[in-house]
This record gives C-alpha cells, structure tokens and sequence, in this order.
C-alpha cells in the first residue's frame, strides 16, 4: 500500500452540486473512491440516500446508472458481459455502490450471485447501518442498541436487540465466497480507504469494499464530526479495519489500546438511552475488547 | 433457408440466435426452461458468439439484460409465471429506460395453488408495463416474432422491449417444421445499428436513471405511450419487410372467414388455430361465424380491431386470463375499441383454457353457439366460464351462472 497523497488527481469526477445532507459520510466515499478510480470508471448506484445526493442535479462526471434497489450485483454482470461481448471492457473500471440495505439485506442475493460468478467488478458498501434513505429504519447491520425507527429504543427495547455477534458481517461473508479481495475502511483514515479501491480495482474478479459511513441525521451526531465519529469507530475497536487477500486476513490499523467505547456511542443520539445503563455498556464493551484480543487486534 | 423441426423453445432459441444476441441472462423455469439451455448449448458449441449469465433469480435476469443493453449489447432472456412475476420490478425499469430488449414468454398460469400448464396470466399481468406483447401461434411465428422483436424494439421511433409469448407446452413443446432465416439476412432485416438510446459509456458520460420530479414525470410516461402508439407503424412497416424478405406475412391480426360473419370469435396465442378449424365445423353447418386472431396485444390494434369487426353482429372474445370478478382481460380491450361505433356489435365475455385446460374444437363450438343464440333473442350475460366444471364447482357450493 503505498498509495500517496500526490498521486491523487486534483480533477473532482464528483461535481459540486450534490444534494446529500451536510457531513455525509456516502458522498465523501464516493468523492474519495473517484480519485482513484478516474474517469474511465461505470457506477451502478443501487437505490438509496446516493440516488438523492447525486441522482438529482446529475452530480456525477462518468457514467452513473441510477438502478434499482436489489439489482446492484445483477447490472453489474450484465455490464460486464456486454461489454465483454462488445469488446470493450478493456480499461474500463466498474464499480457496484450501494448502501448496507442494498448491500446486506435486499441486495444480498444479487451481490453472492454477481460474486460468485466471478464477474470483474469493485462493490463499495457504504455502511450507514441502517436504512437512511427512507428515515432510519433497522437493516440486518444495524449494531446490538442502537435506536431507530422500527427498533426504537423505549421502557421496553433496548434498540436493536439482535446480539453483536450476530450482525450480518458482510466481509466475512464476501471473503467466504472466495473472492481475490475484500476489506474494510473508515473514512477517517482516507489513504488507507483510497489505497484499498485501488488495489481493488487492480485484482482480477470481484473485489468488496465496507466503508463505515456516518449519518449525521440518522445517528444523531454532528455535521462536522463525521470523521471524527469514524476515527472513535476505529479507536474504540467498534470498527475494525483490516483486508482479506486471497484469503489471509491482515490488520490495516493495529490498537495500543482501546478506547472505552463511550468515546464513540456518547457522540451518537442513537445510543444515548445506553448511557445511563451501566450494564448494557458493559456487555458492549465485553464484546469489543474480546473481540480485539481474540482476533489479535492490539500490540 | 434451411428447414428444420424443432418445438416451440427450439424455435425461440434459434431466433435469438440468428438476431445474434450477445449477451443471454436467464433463469430456468418450466416451460421456459430449454430456451435457454438450447442458447447455453449454441454458445458452448460456437454456434452463437454471446456471453451467457446463469443468474441466480430472474430479477436478476431482467437486471442483467437492463446491465447488458446498458453497455450497449443486444440481450435476450426467456421466462415463465412465477419467474417472470418476480421480474415484474425491472420489466418496467427495462420499458422505462427505453431499452429494446427481447424476452421469450412460455406461458404458464400463476400459482397459487401450484400449476405448471398454461395460461395468459403471467404475461396478462405485464400488460401495461410498457413492453410490446406479441402472441404466437406456431413455431415460426415465434422464430420470426424474435427477429421482428429487434427490429421494433430498437427501432429509435419506438425504443421500448418486447415479449414474445408462446403458450407453455401447447406451443413451447410443440414441434413443427420451422424454416430458419440466414443470419446475413437477418442483419439486413434488424442490423445491430449503434444504440440510439443513451448508454453507459466512459467516452460519453452521462447519469442515467435520475429522479423525476411531478414536473416532468407525465411526459416521460406520455412520451412512452407516444412510441408504444407509434409502434403499430413500425411493427407494421417490419412485417411487410419481413414479408418482402422471408416470404411469410404477418399482421396484427389475423382474420379468417369474417367477410359474412354473423358471429366473430377473438383469441389469442394458440387457440387461434383451434378457433380457425372449429369455424370451418361450424360454417359446414350453415353457421355464419368468423375467427379473428390477435397477434399484436401491445400496442393494440384498435383501428384494425374496428375495420375488422364492422358489420358483425356478435363479437365473441376467449380469454385465456380473468381480471377477478369481472371476466376475460382483453375483451376489454376489444370492447373498448368498439364501444363508441355505431352501431356496434353485442360483445360476448368468455373465460376458457386455464391453467392448462385444453381450448378444444368442443369448446369453441359452445362459445359459437351460446353467442348465435345470444345473437337472435339479442341477450348479453356476464362473463362465461365456458369449460368450467358444473360438478366440480357444486362439491364447492359454487354455481355457475
């Protein structure tokens, strides 16, 4: 990895005129994703909030198929035949985008389907965890006690109740479909973010890309805190970054030590009615740190 | 033109092959099925330079094929009842994005309970989706209707997919003798031209897909309507060409023995032919009755409807799909042609061949009598189940009216 900073091209293939919410993680992704992918890249944008942010002013200066929620993976393959068909699939760069929703639940069969396959193709997750577009309702990545809108927290619900050892995780799951390349990313940590879609595009086969991507009005934290709420992410252990190459796993960004957690869930709204429940921050705080040591995080 | 015999799927495979797909993205689903496996089979032999997609759904069919044509490629996918309902979704992103796609219907009922046998419903169930539906007959026609299909489709006064429907296993896996096109003439009768709809191209990048706003929604659904309108004259400039080139005409619809028809009877897909031999029956029998076959559902021929049926006292139309409590799907299409001539004729409603139930020379013989008796004491009733079972129905406590 030794993607640097003067590499990156000053052209912005993302133009000025985006409609996403101010601090939006998902255009900051695709901003980043673009400057190593270039011009000469197709984006297949499964519904969700980037339909909106660039769907309606045409914020985009490369082909950008706006499709149908599901159908990511599945236009993808198609993409690729046809070109292939045509003969013009040489130095072109396709790229999947889609939300955790249209990633991890609706979309989930066309993407296992596209991978298996074996189509030529980079899938970019970005991770809001939960359904933003449409509000903020719970998707099958929605973290154990969050809040939101068809899991509200109250007298009687923690949150989100699925335990966190159960979250749908989608690059585990990718990397058991024997895929050449798969890994994680925050955007706090940019050149890490920016060297893992590079080397992505560079692999032969499908490749997947989990980028943790905050919601400022979905998780109740601040406009301008979105890269500091994806360092805690990491920092906290909540997030871990780390890539699966042809099967052998390797941290990107190892731990000294953790931070507590509260560190990251405090900056959030949707965590806050954990706060003043000591053991459920304990449980959470259990699962991280043993997570951490099992998978030799720290050190 | 060589001459082979080959059923239904056979025919529909051969045509996609001779249009020279280049990319096929199919799921299998009985009567479907061979279709695809015959495409499979022509690619692995290099009987046809195409990529194959064995997707995992036929959502993701209909998604690949919208993927394929959106880089640019002639695609092609074949379904069937449940298979093409889970496609509903992108079949109507496909005519949306004005992509000219072809897709082999096999006709087969919608379960549930679970059927494999045949009828419209599926296809009936896609009717305003914005593709053209064609209905077929014989295996020609579905080998030829192909070909017409790209002509239509991409042709850029129309820019809208087609459906080819062929009625599961009376039609599918039915074989006939079948004469196949030369694909050089085929490149001549429906040339892959550069697309003249927007593609996905890093030369010439554009966003495609966009949200709509109130403002100009209306007009990107009328500007549909407009060339589904306008499709009539192109699908019929493509049968007088085909004419000119294959020796075979075809026309929107097909009328037999109607000139003094008393009683015109109205199908579609394979019961036409039934239709045509029980008219003969019943003309040897001094009963003045004519048939008309609709070949062309989307866009519908309204006008060659009204000049067909002028002068007939009693059009009756088979249905082989019911709009629930009211009756056959497209008699309404046909009444509606008809509602506002002067005078015009007493519109009969039948409901026949579902879910497999053979449309026999029997059946068609009951439909032409009841509408010769509703003719003369000048009655209409409802909607007719005319092969329906009475003692089947009265373990139920239904009636039959």
């Amino acid at each position: 990895m030794s993607l640097k900073i003067r590499d990156l091209p000053n052209e912005e293939l993302v133009a000025p005129g985006n409609s996403g919410c101010p601090g939006c993680g998902a255009t900051m992704g695709a901003r980043m994703a673009m400057k190593v992918l270039g011009s000469r890249t197709i984006m297949v944008n499964g519904t969700g909030c980037m339909t909106v942010n660039y769907g309606v002013l045409a914020a985009a200066r490369f082909p950008y198929l706006h499709m149908l929620f599901e159908t990511t993976g599945a236009v993808l393959s198609g993409l690729d035949a046809g070109l292939r068909s045509l003969g013009k699939r040489e130095g072109v760069t396709l790229l999947g985008w889609a939300g955790d929703g249209g990633t991890a639940d609706i979309g989930f069969q066309s993407l296992s389907g596209a991978v298996e396959r074996g189509h030529k193709f980079v899938y970019i997750c970005y991770d809001n965890e939960s359904y933003m577009n449409t509000g903020g309702q719970r998707s099958g990545v929605t973290p154990y006690g969050a809040s939101t809108t068809t899991c509200p927290a109250g007298k009687r619900s923690i949150g989100e109740s699925r335990p966190m050892q159960r979250r749908k995780d989608m690059v585990e799951i990718m990397a058991a479909h024997g895929i050449p390349y798969a890994a994680t990313a925050s955007l706090a940590f940019p050149m890490d973010y920016m060297a893992k879609v590079k080397r992505a595009a560079e692999v032969d086969g499908p490749s997947y890309v989990h980028l943790l991507s905050p919601c400022p009005p979905g998780w109740g934290s601040n406009d301008e805190l979105t890269v500091e709420v994806s360092r805690l992410a990491v920092e906290t252990g909540m997030w871990i970054l780390y890539e699966v190459v042809d099967g052998e796993r390797k941290f990107n960004k190892r731990l000294k030590t953790l931070r507590p957690i509260t560190d990251y869930l405090k900056t959030q709204k949707r965590f806050r009615h954990l706060l003043d429940q000591p053991e459920e921050i304990e449980k959470i705080q259990s699962f991280v740190t043993k997570r951490a040591e099992r998978l030799g995080l720290l050190g | 033109m060589a001459s082979v015999f080959v059923s239904g799927n056979m025919a529909a495979a051969i045509g996609a092959r001779q249009a020279e797909v280049n990319v096929v993205a199919a799921y299998p689903i009985t009567p479907q099925t061979s279709i695809v496996e015959y495409l499979a089979k022509f690619v692995a032999d290099g009987e046809l330079d195409a990529q194959t997609i064995p997707v995992e759904s036929e959502h993701s069919a209909m998604a690949a094929c919208i993927g394929a044509s959106l880089a640019g490629a002639r695609a092609f996918t074949a379904s069937s009842s449940q298979g093409l309902a889970l496609m509903h979704e992108p079949v109507f992103a496909a005519a949306g994005l004005r992509l000219p796609l072809v897709m082999a219907v096999a006709n087969r009922a919608l379960s549930h309970p679970v059927t494999i046998w045949s009828d419209h419903s599926d296809s009936m169930a896609e009717r305003d989706s914005g593709w053209l539906q064609f209905y077929c007959e014989t295996c020609q026609e579905v080998l030829d209707t192909i070909i017409i299909g790209y002509r239509v489709a991409e042709d850029a006064r129309v820019l809208l997919p087609a459906m080819v429907c062929l009625d599961g296993f009376y039609l599918s896996h039915l074989s006939e003798p079948v004469s196949v096109p030369a694909i050089e003439d085929v490149r001549r009768f429906a040339p892959k031209s550069a697309p003249k709809y927007p593609i996905l191209d890093v030369d010439d990048p554009k966003s495609i897909g966009l949200v709509i706003s109130p403002d100009f929604f209306t007009e990107f659904v009328y500007d549909k309507h407009a060339s589904m309108s306008m499709a009539r004259d192109v699908t019929e400039e493509a049968f007088a060409e085909f004419e000119r080139m294959f020796g075979r005409r075809y026309s929107h619809l097909e009328s037999y023995r109607i000139d003094d028809a008393e009683v015109v009877l109205v199908g579609m897909g394979t019961m036409a032919g039934t239709i045509r031999v029980a008219v003969d029956g019943l003309r040897a029998r001094g009963m003045r009755v004519g048939a008309l076959k609709i070949k062309t559902y989307r866009p519908f021929p309204g006008e060659e409807i009204r000049r067909a049926l002028r002068g007939a006292r009693v059009v009756a139309v088979v249905d082989r799909a019911v709009t629930y409590g009211t009756g056959g799907i497209a008699y309404y299409d046909v009444a509606r042609e008809l509602v506002n001539e002067s005078p015009h004729p007493l519109l009969l409603d039948f409901v026949a061949g579902i879910g497999g139930r053979d449309i026999t020379v029997d059946t068609i013989n009951r439909v032409a009598e009841q509408a010769l008796a509703v003719s003369l004491d000048g009655r209409r009733d409802d909607v007719t189940w005319v092969d329906a079972n009475k003692e089947t129905l009265a373990i139920w406590g239904l009636a039959l009216r």
